[in-house]
């Protein structure tokens, strides 16, 4: 392990520019495109974020809004494995642990994959390989990153197993895939990425193909394992209600951009940004009394090939006339503090979103 | 796994005795119902009654149908001994039958012929592999490069040129034109060199071919699988891409090419007519040109007979190596 | 199975009037009845192909829909619910039972006979991707219907479809479009288009959602709101998300393993579950509010998977998981029924009211390890509630003491174990809308001032005037421990030939009391402890 960071610090330091950060992963200006036949796809264009370890961000989005494309840029994992000639491009900075990883060697990286930062898929089942049994595949992860013999690695799967709780683990370490359920699968495939210790666990959907029982069983099993371990975790959900379980923070995207970003509670309470408006307003809730009707938000998720000039929201923003100059359509708005730790990207006034949330669309919640 | 091998060991026992009767069936009673005489067509043209209906008693075509049917069955273990107007005839023990135009038993013929098909189908097949998969795989992880292109524009040659065709530069260029090696086969037992000498360029014929469809398959197949979650998992293990390959993408993509080397590698046991005739090789695929050439039944039906049992052993094999591939199939 | 079920059928109220044969049902009569309904898949294996068993993919429902409602149909993977869409709709043929649609038996109609039937029920399908024919454009998607039909609408086929494609929010211009040109939102308004095409009575929208974005979601949710309400439609919508289920229908079927095991209207269903796995559903379901982050205690874990349905457990298929399952619960299957008006479970140990099999009383070793996944506080929140029912009939059942001895054991353990004193607003909502007055009003002193229950408790048994004047003297904040003495009340109340009961339940409280850390509390509850006591010394 302490081998493994030192000769990161040596790689990665000297090639990046800008200082490293403080935080333990910070991302700066990630912008990550996939040429096509029909142009450039921006699935992410200039995200940035910090995640403090023993923390957990909740990345939130619909279907293209850039959330997974995020995590496997992260990971490294838009690089490694690119055949031909259409690669993606990116750009920014992912800084973890002081180490650039944009800018590091990719067998630097390859080293900190499933060691040092680790993953957990949307479908457990074709995210396990069929043709090799769940023992065989922890302890290759295991042994990637660490100078074992197999048994001493399958030792630590069924350790890993029974810390995930599925029942009989030196029976079901034999097991292959189809032989475990859904939710026995993704805990599988939880231990499968805990099996190094990773101080950085993404999971992307972790609960999307599960069961509502057995999604509560999972994620009441990461929040567990993350006080246990200490790590940093971001999960990737478009489910609000999950991440109030789990995230600190929340970072809403849209259209491959950050539009609103800040403590869970702040932006859940006082959120500030029309779609985090929308997306607060679509969702029925058990907790609440019936709402009469649902609040859509109008239209489809834009393309990310033709993302709409200015702010990329505006086609389905209500209020996309509030501002003066036409300015939604033409100016892209960035990031501003509206509160402590609290940043949106909109157009209209501070006090112009809290008129609007305090009195139209929060007592309609 | 034991008992995934006996069923599939039984399955096939039972699928060689429908072959056996649906074979037989075609070839004995169909002609009888579109009123064609077999007996007299054994005998020859111009025959005497008294000799066609001595052929006829000889080979039993009087009885009825399931007596037919199982005397042949029956020949096959236990040998069978023709006789009718007083001439016999013996046939020992494997007997598939009788060719009353060469005066000879099948199985002898078979037997003879067997090896020289075997020797091509296998050898081939060896090389398709090796190179049909190399060929694909390479291309599919360089997806657009020049290598990519030329290999499937080599490919698609591959597919669409006939055999007869390949055959015949492969004969004038290297046999006829540059004189490298001898178009004559020799058996294995005189000379391995001359046997293999012998072989090479119908092996590189049709293993052109089959490398051909065999790269594009592989190409496509692991593109596809190189698209999968589980790849994913793996790179995000921090597993190198070369282990990737061979260990994750690899395994996946065998299984539906072990599918179609079963049917192809059954299929060319059974003769290879084209390359066999273009290359005048001795085997099978001769043995059932000419026999159809001069209708000798019993041979047509022998060699029908032995691909059917080969296609069976290659899909039984296949389907063996598929459950040890893939652990689905074992419980299925 | 049959026999009963018909039986409970006659049961149940609304159910009488299913028998009328009326062309066009008004609002509230019974549109579709389902009786005993039966679907096994055989499972067949080696040469011969024998059956060697069978997924009972749905195992002997019984409901009814009626006119212009919704009925909402919950459960997880694997429940049956989608083959129950695909039986009432009869693209597939039940093994069993019984479906009526509109008083005519269609159960084991043939293609023919459904064709006429095929305008009156339509489904939409979960993935508006598969479910569209890429070759097509969406006029002639949509005008198909008329097509099967023989129907020549007024103005013609062209004019009808642009019409349905402005009903469900499409640009009728859009006539001559392929499906891949639509997103995914658009492309499931298509299918509803095509589903109303012929003007159906009943609509079977299975998961009719659950593959669209959030924001987009809600704009179909809607679009199935309006158009129930211009059209008068009736739904049956199957759908695995709670929250979508609870939003857009009247009643509501939760299914577990091929059966039914709570049908109830919404509020009730979401207020007061009865069934424990209707409980635990909705318990797991993720509440978007971060304040509840450290409320997790409340939801309730379910150990382990679903049981397979090739071979489903005996008696009560939820019996292997739950955490109150008795041997009874293990032997009988619990027959489905209308425990309160408006809600019928299936439960030998429902939540929210009486036991329904008190004399059992023993766990059974699984319940106990299931038990322990679940959440103190919703343990006890359970006991408090069902306490203050048997409390309710306690009193009102003119001394029911066997429902008051079986509440006791539950509440007497429980309650022990409940230390924590963190307060659960789940249990108010939960209890608030328990059936009686003096249940609601000793909850609701519960809920309001979240103090000394047991006085609460002992006192609403002697009178309700009672119950309501501990809200005033309510002080402090104390664990929901208090509810067990409120199952000691009944006992007290009435003749005592089970001061056991009350002294156990005291106990209880003493433990409370011993691990509250509050003075204040302390002094509460041992005044609850010195109420309860002397029931038992009476003896």
């Amino acid at each position: 392990m302490t081998e493994l960071s030192k000769s990161g610090a040596a790689v990665g330091e000297p090639t990046a520019a800008s200082p490293a950060p403080s935080a333990f992963l910070e991302v700066r200006d990630l912008k990550v495109h996939f040429p096509t036949d029909d142009g450039l796809v921006k699935s992410v264009d200039g995200l940035t974020f910090q995640l403090e370890k023993g923390k957990t961000l909740g990345i939130v989005g619909e279907s293209g809004s850039g959330k997974s494309v995020t995590s496997l840029g992260i990971m490294g994992l838009h690089t490694a494995g690119q055949y031909g000639k259409r690669k993606a491009q990116i750009s920014g900075e992912i800084w973890l642990d002081g180490t650039e990883l944009l800018s590091a060697d990719p067998d630097h990286v390859r080293k900190l994959r499933g060691r040092q930062m680790a993953m957990i898929f949307q479908d457990p089942l074709s995210a396990l390989h069929p043709y090799y049994t769940i023992g065989q595949q922890i302890v290759e992860a295991y042994r990637i990153h660490h100078d074992v013999d197999k048994k001493t690695a399958k030792r630590r799967a069924v350790e890993m197993l029974d810390r995930v709780g599925i029942p009989q683990p030196d029976k079901r370490v034999d097991n292959y895939p189809h032989e475990f359920s859904g939710g026995m699968r993704q805990r599988a495939m939880i231990a499968m990425s805990l099996v190094n210790n990773p101080e950085l666990l993404i999971a992307d959907e972790p609960t999307t193909a599960l069961d509502v029982t057995v999604q509560a069983q999972i994620l009441d099993l990461i929040r567990d394992l993350q006080k246990e371990f200490g790590s940093a975790v971001i999960i990737i959900t478009h489910d609000l209600g999950v991440v109030a379980e789990l995230a600190d923070d929340l970072l809403v995207m849209y259209g491959g951009r950050c539009v609103e970003r800040g403590p869970a509670e702040k932006v859940f309470y006082e959120p500030r940004h029309p779609y985090t408006w929308g997306l607060l307003g679509s969702m029925p809730r058990l907790d609440r009394d019936q709402q009469e009707r649902l609040i859509p938000v109008k239209g489809s998720p834009p393309s990310l090939i033709n993302v709409p000039s200015g702010c990329a929201f505006n086609p389905r923003c209500p209020y996309a006339d509030v501002p003066k100059d036409n300015v939604t359509r033409t100016v892209r708005p960035e990031l501003a503090e509206v509160g402590s730790k609290h940043w949106a990207a909109c157009h209209m006034s501070q006090e112009q979103r809290e008129r609007i949330w305090t009195e139209e669309i929060a007592p309609k919640l | 796994m034991l008992a995934y091998l006996i069923r599939r060991l039984f399955a096939a026992a039972v699928m060689l005795v429908v072959i056996i009767m649906v074979v037989f069936g075609i070839f004995f009673l169909v002609p009888k119902w579109a009123g064609v005489d077999i007996a007299s067509s054994f005998v020859g043209k111009q025959a005497d009654p008294a000799a066609v209906e001595a052929v006829r008693q000889k080979l039993g075509l009087s009885d009825p149908i399931y007596s037919q049917v199982w005397e042949f069955f029956k020949g096959i273990f236990t040998g069978r001994t023709y006789s009718g107007g007083g001439d016999v005839t013996h046939c020992s023990a494997p007997c598939f039958g009788y060719s009353f135009r060469s005066e000879q038993a099948i199985w002898p013929v078979l037997t003879d012929r067997f090896p020289v098909t075997l020797a091509l189908a296998l050898g081939a097949a060896l090389l398709w592999l090796l190179f049909g998969l190399a060929a694909g795989v390479l291309s599919a992880l360089k997806r657009g490069s020049l290598w990519d292109r030329g290999a499937m524009v080599v490919a698609l040659a591959g597919v669409s040129l006939p055999v007869y065709f390949t055959g015949m530069i492969a004969l004038a260029v290297f046999a006829f034109g540059l004189d490298w090696l001898d178009a004559q086969y020799v058996p294995l037992a005189d000379s391995f060199t001359g046997w293999f000498g012998g072989l090479i360029l119908p092996w590189i014929t049709l293993a052109f071919l089959y490398a051909a469809m065999y790269a594009r398959i592989t190409r496509a197949t692991m593109l596809e699988i190189l698209g999968e979650d589980y790849i994913r998992t793996a790179r995000a293990k921090g597993l190198r891409e070369p282990v990737v390959i061979r260990k994750h993408a690899m395994r996946s993509t065998l299984t539906p090419i072990l599918t179609m080397l079963g049917m192809d590698l059954g299929a060319l046991i059974g003769g290879a007519i084209l390359t066999e005739s273009t290359f005048n090789l001795p085997g099978l695929g001769q043995a059932v040109l000419n026999a159809i050439k001069t209708q000798d039944l019993p041979v047509i039906l022998g060699v029908t007979l032995i691909t059917s049992l080969a296609v069976l052993i290659a899909n039984l094999v296949v389907d063996v190596l598929y459950a040890v591939i893939d652990p689905r199939v074992r419980l299925a | 199975m049959s026999d009963k079920a018909k039986d409970e059928a006659v049961a149940i109220p609304a159910q009488s009037d299913g028998t009328t044969l009326t062309k066009d049902p008004a609002p509230g009569e019974v549109l579709l009845k389902v009786t005993g309904l039966q679907k096994h898949f055989p499972i067949k294996k080696g040469l011969l192909q024998r059956q060697v068993g069978a997924v009972h993919a749905v195992d002997g429902l019984d409901f009814e829909v009626r006119a212009g409602e919704t009925l909402g149909v919950v459960g997880e993977s694997g429940c049956g619910k989608s083959t129950m869409g695909r039986l009432i709709t009869r693209l597939l043929e039940p093994t069993g039972g019984k479906v009526e649609f509109e008083g005519k038996d269609i159960t084991h109609l043939g293609v023919g006979g459904m064709r006429p039937l095929r305008r009156d029920v339509q489904m939409i399908f979960q993935d508006p991707y598969s479910s569209l024919n890429p070759r097509h454009t969406i006029g002639t998607i949509i005008g198909a219907p008329f097509k099967l039909q023989g129907v020549e609408p007024e103005g013609g086929i062209k004019k009808e479809v642009q019409r349905l494609l402005s009903v469900v929010g499409l640009n009728p211009e859009h006539y001559n479009r392929y499906p891949h040109e639509f997103s995914g939102g658009q492309r499931q308004r298509i299918g509803i288009a095509r589903a109303l095409a012929l003007n159906p009575k009943l609509v079977v929208a299975d998961e009719p959602v659950s593959a669209l974005d959030v924001s987009i979601q809600a704009q179909v949710v809607n679009l199935l709101d309006d158009l129930q309400q211009e059209l008068g439609l009736t739904y049956v919508i199957i759908a695995h998300d709670l929250s979508v289920v609870r939003h857009v229908s009247d009643r509501i079927a939760v299914m577990y393993l091929g059966k039914i095991v709570e049908l109830a209207d919404r509020d009730l269903l979401y207020k007061t579950p009865m069934h424990p796995y209707t409980k635990a559903l909705m318990s797991a379901v993720p509440i978007p509010d971060p304040a509840r982050k450290s409320a997790k205690s409340e939801r309730i874990l379910l150990k382990g998977d679903v049981p397979s349905p090739i071979s489903p457990p005996s008696g009560c298929r939820f019996h292997t998981r739950c955490w109150k399952a008795t041997e009874i619960c293990k032997t009988t299957e619990p027959p489905l029924l209308e425990l309160r008006p408006g809600q019928q479970v299936a439960c030998h140990h429902p939540e929210n009211f009486e036991d329904q099999a008190p004399q059992d009383t023993v766990l059974l070793s699984d319940a106990k390890e299931a038990a322990e996944l679940v959440s103190d506080e919703a343990l006890a929140e359970s006991a408090a509630t069902s306490a203050a029912v048997a409390a309710e009939m306690g009193v009102s059942g003119a001394g029911d003491t066997e429902t008051a001895e079986s509440a006791e054991p539950e509440t007497a353990t429980e309650p022990a174990e409940s230390e924590t004193a963190s307060e659960s607003t789940k249990a108010d909502a939960g209890s608030e809308s328990a059936e009686s007055e003096t249940a609601s009003e000793s909850t609701k002193a519960e809920a309001g001032s979240e103090s000394a229950e047991a006085e609460a408790g002992s006192e609403s048994a002697e009178s309700e005037t009672a119950s309501e004047s501990t809200k005033a003297e309510a002080g402090s904040e104390s664990a929901e421990a208090e509810a067990g003495s409120e199952s000691a009340e009944p006992e007290t109340a009435s003749e005592s030939t089970k001061a056991e009961a009350a002294s156990e339940s005291a106990e209880a409280d003493a433990a409370s009391e011993s691990t509250e850390p509050e003075a204040a509390e302390a002094e509460s509850t041992e005044a609850e402890a010195a109420e309860s006591e002397p029931p038992a010394k009476e003896k």
